[in-house]
């Protein structure tokens, strides 16, 4: 113990920890009947830690190539001891990560958490999201097989449409004009070094702004008087509960991993025809969907283009959502904030449902 | 100024000069000296199917090689005079022995391909063709109707009417209408028979050269159809095993003594169809059924063959699927996929041994290789269950994830 | 009493954080451990004892996913060769009464550096590098 407060002091004397220490211990966590939702974002934090531990595992046998990719996954799930483990967690810690993160989003909208002075942890948050749904699209080819071959065919002739510099962007994204091994090591380095390296920094100020600016409290407890406020302490407390969230949702994680392994598919054939039924990950799936509905032509306009311009703007509209916010008066019986969430909602899941129906 | 033009001009002139120069002499010189050649093509009076790439010509053999007279001069009436060796066009009756003239002598010939045939023309006079062109029939084929006269070039070399791929092709030009061959009385339906066979689908749509063309089973110059005892050596010039199984089988003598051909008689001929299983059985399809009826010995022994065969096969299928089923799910399929290889490898010898017409052969290759598919079916299942041991280690680690997150409620209901 | 539980408590949690710790670590570890055949691609493998194999024959072995035949010559060289054949995919095997690489399939035949020389083959085996070190038998493949 003794030499425990001496490193303790000695870290103390030249980094000044004990005003840190002070602000950790006097954190508290409002208690109400909408904690629940503040663990998402931890649970969101935790499969981001998963996925980058097992990322760098897979790193070691991993070799990106067209004709090197798929026979080293094959390896790491066939020869590496719990490669198979490894992988098939890699892949369901991505898809949970995203679905944990639409969560977080949608309660933070729903509780208007994103109200001043919150307004750029929102912006970071949804740019957080994006970046994800990027990682799960880079990451989608990696192992080079006849699904993720054409999935990220269709994805990216979706770039192409953008008007201007949309084919310019298109042999950016593939390394060519068609998707071969160029695109492949292009993800590669994309999923390994370019997104985890902006994910760091943005998740670094996500948090840093939730520290500094604590939890926010939803609109109909703010006028409560101050001894009315339910608190829990932040550490252990919360923090605790956190821990036992996370290794619930570990256990769930390997439970998934276990009994529902990912499938390996079979190797990308870049000459063969592409197979029915094609599907991109469900997280673009309503996106995907919605672009099949869109006529050919609107005007005098590709029905592809608007559906991606829409989209667009549609998204640049939800990550400024703090900044021109519709805020409901007393008395006004509908909130068009909520019409305008539980629209959007219903619209993805819908959409969703119907894309893996047809 | 001026004259500093005027030499770039000269210059560019002599620079096109050269170029000119190069490209003729790219060009076979026969077309520069030979004045058989030049006149020729002057008066435009060159024959039909003249190809420049003509062997003969490309070896510098000009017209005056085979037709005589004066290449050197430009006279028309000294270059084709009788007196200086102008023989002109042979009739059809003379070109085997007008060619024969350099290719019946190995002292010409050896010159050019030293290992080259002779025997061609004494070849071709054992062929129908030949005995009839003897017998003063003016239409049947002499050299020139298969080699061209003009544009007679290697039968390695693609273009030419002799490469295995255009051998079909060239045959079919008599053989196949109706009209030319009326008087011969044999039917005119071999070519539309082979391209839908194995080995014209193989040879005409795949391009693979190894399957037969016409002249590997009739031969070249001497051909002829092959004999009651060829065709079984023919065809077991490839498929040796199928033969030697034949030969020693009880059908070889049974086949003999009624006169039947051994292949062609299940297989056809110009027509041979890809085999089944179902050709040995006594089902619609079957080949036995033809001379075998119940009770008698060869139908209860198709029936076994067949038995055999079919349980093989969808042993093998089973396997074929699991080993599908492991690669997608990305376990490990390379024994299942030596075992199932060795499976197929068994499966090739077991159709092949359907040729001793013996079932207990057959049975047990058969079962050989049942055992190889069924080996490839339990590792496969070794696999699945491998994949069902991870559950076990999952249970452990559930333990004590289960005991640290009570442990942790616990600890978080006594804080509060 | 309740000092005792809660000791007992931090006990259990103290464990089963250590046996979590420990099923966590022991996957990571056993997976850094590299395994017996360290390459996803297979470059070279061992096809066995030089001096136990026979002189005029050859074997079929596993290189990779591909068989490979390898033939002692009776002079007592080695030489290995793709163990496919090239006209429709059957193994090829080594005739000691021929001397040669034969495919009993067409019949079709292949001389002792794989080049094809009768029957319908239309190319050569594609040949592996064989490389005999302290009586063991080392099969690689031919840099391109």
């Amino acid at each position: 113990m003794k030499t425990g407060s001496k490193i303790f002091q000695w870290l103390d004397e030249r980094f000044e920890l004990t005003p840190v220490i002070e602000f950790m211990s006097k954190k508290k966590v409002p208690l109400h009947n909408h904690t629940i939702w503040y663990y998402m974002g931890g649970v969101t934090l935790f499969l981001f830690i998963v996925q980058v531990a097992t990322g760098i595992l897979l790193l070691l046998y991993y070799r990106p190539g067209s004709d090197s990719a798929y026979e080293s996954i094959r390896f790491i799930l066939t020869k590496v001891n719990f490669g198979w483990l490894i992988r098939s967690i890699h892949s369901w810690s991505a898809n949970l990560m995203i679905f944990f993160a639409f969560i977080h989003m949608f309660s933070t909208f729903f509780t208007r958490a994103y109200q001043k002075p919150r307004e750029l942890t929102w912006v970071t948050g949804f740019i957080l999201l994006v970046l994800g749904m990027a990682f799960g699209f880079s990451g989608y080819l990696l192992p080079w097989n006849e699904l993720a071959f054409f999935a990220t065919k269709v994805g990216t002739d979706i770039v192409g449409v953008i008007p201007f510099v949309g084919s310019f962007l298109l042999e950016l994204l593939r390394g060519g004009e068609d998707v071969t091994g160029a695109t492949l090591t292009r993800f590669y380095g994309i999923h390994v070094a370019v997104l985890p390296a902006i994910f760091t920094v943005l998740v670094a100020l996500h948090l840093l702004f939730v520290q500094r600016q604590g939890m926010s409290v939803p609109e109909n407890l703010k006028d409560l008087p101050e001894e009315k406020m339910r608190e829990m302490p932040f550490f252990p407390h919360f923090f605790l509960r956190d821990a036992l969230l996370w290794m619930v949702v570990l256990n769930v994680l390997l439970f998934l991993a276990v009994f529902y392994p990912w499938d390996l598919g079979f190797k990308a054939d870049t000459f063969a025809p592409a197979p029915a039924g094609i599907k991109p990950e469900w997280y673009f799936m309503f996106m995907f969907q919605t672009l099949k509905y869109l006529p050919a032509h609107i005007l005098v306009f590709e029905g592809e283009m608007i559906g991606v311009l829409a989209f667009t703007v549609a998204g640049i509209a939800w990550m400024l959502v703090p900044f021109w916010e519709v805020k409901s008066r007393k008395g006004m019986k509908k909130n068009v904030m909520m019409i305008t969430g539980v629209a959007a909602l219903t619209f993805i899941i819908v959409i969703t449902i119907i894309g893996y129906l047809s | 100024m001026k004259s500093f033009l005027i030499i770039i001009w000269i210059i560019a002139a002599m620079l096109m000069l050269i170029s000119t120069r190069s490209a003729a002499q790219d060009k076979n010189p026969v077309f520069e000296t030979d004045d058989c050649i030049i006149c020729h093509i002057q008066i435009e009076m060159m024959p039909a199917d003249f190809h420049q790439n003509d062997i003969h010509l490309q070896e510098g053999l000009s017209c005056a090689g085979c037709h005589g007279g004066d290449p050197s001069t430009d006279d028309p009436e000294l270059a084709m005079d009788r007196e200086r060796g102008f023989v002109g066009v042979p009739s059809r009756q003379e070109t085997p022995e007008f060619c024969g003239k350099c290719h019946s002598s190995i002292e010409v010939m050896r010159k050019f391909r030293p290992r080259i045939a002779t025997d061609q023309v004494e070849q071709y006079f054992t062929s129908i063709h030949g005995q009839k062109l003897k017998q003063g029939d003016k239409k049947v084929a002499e050299c020139v109707a298969c080699h061209t006269a003009h544009s007679i070039m290697s039968a390695n070399d693609g273009r030419a009417s002799t490469h295995p791929l255009n051998v079909p092709g060239t045959c079919k030009t008599c053989h196949s209408d109706p009209e030319y061959m009326k008087e011969y009385d044999i039917p005119t339906d071999q070519f539309e028979n082979f391209t839908v066979s194995v080995h014209g689908t193989a040879l005409l749509d795949n391009k693979d050269t190894g399957s037969p063309a016409c002249n590997d089973c009739h031969g070249n110059h001497g051909a002829t159809p092959p004999g009651l005892e060829s065709v079984s050596h023919i065809c077991g010039t490839c498929h040796a095993n199928n033969l030697n199984y034949f030969s020693s089988s009880p059908m070889e003598k049974a086949f003999r003594e009624m006169e039947i051909h051994a292949c062609e008689q299940c297989h056809g001929y110009h027509e041979v169809i890809p085999t089944s299983d179902e050709m040995i059985s006594v089902g619609e399809k079957s080949v036995c059924t033809t001379c075998h009826s119940e009770g008698d010995v060869g139908y209860t022994a198709a029936v076994e063959i067949h038995k055999d065969l079919t349980d093989f096969v969808q042993k093998y299928n089973e396997a074929e699927k699991k080993l599908q089923e492991i690669k997608k799910k990305g376990m490990d399929d390379v024994d299942i996929l030596f075992a199932l290889q060795e499976a197929n490898q068994t499966l090739i010898h077991t159709r092949t041994l359907v040729h001793t017409f013996d079932p207990l052969q057959v049975e047990e290759k058969a079962e050989e290789g049942k055992e190889k598919a069924i080996e490839a079916i339990n590792l496969a299942r070794q696999e699945i269950e491998d994949f069902y041991i991870r559950r076990y280690g999952f249970g452990f680690a559930t333990i004590f994830i289960t005991i640290f997150v009570v442990a942790l409620y616990f600890k978080v209901r006594s804080l509060d | 009493m309740k000092t005792s539980r809660r000791k007992f408590l931090n006990i259990a949690l103290g464990t089963s954080f250590f046996g979590w710790i420990v099923s966590v670590i022991y996957p990571i570890f056993t997976y850094l451990k590299p395994p017996k055949i360290p390459e996803a691609v297979v470059n070279s493998i061992k096809a066995g004892t030089a001096s136990d194999f026979p002189a005029n024959s050859g074997k079929i072995v596993k290189f990779g996913r591909v068989p490979v035949l390898v033939i002692k010559t009776v002079e007592g060289n080695f030489r290995a060769f793709a163990g496919t054949c090239t006209h429709l995919d059957c193994i090829v095997q080594y005739r000691d009464d021929l001397k040669q690489i034969w495919c009993a399939c067409h019949n079709g035949l292949y001389d002792l550096r794989g080049i094809n020389v009768s029957g319908p083959p239309p190319r050569p085996l594609e040949e592996f590098a064989v490389d005999v070190q302290n009586d063991e038998i080392f099969i690689t493949k031919k840099l391109s």
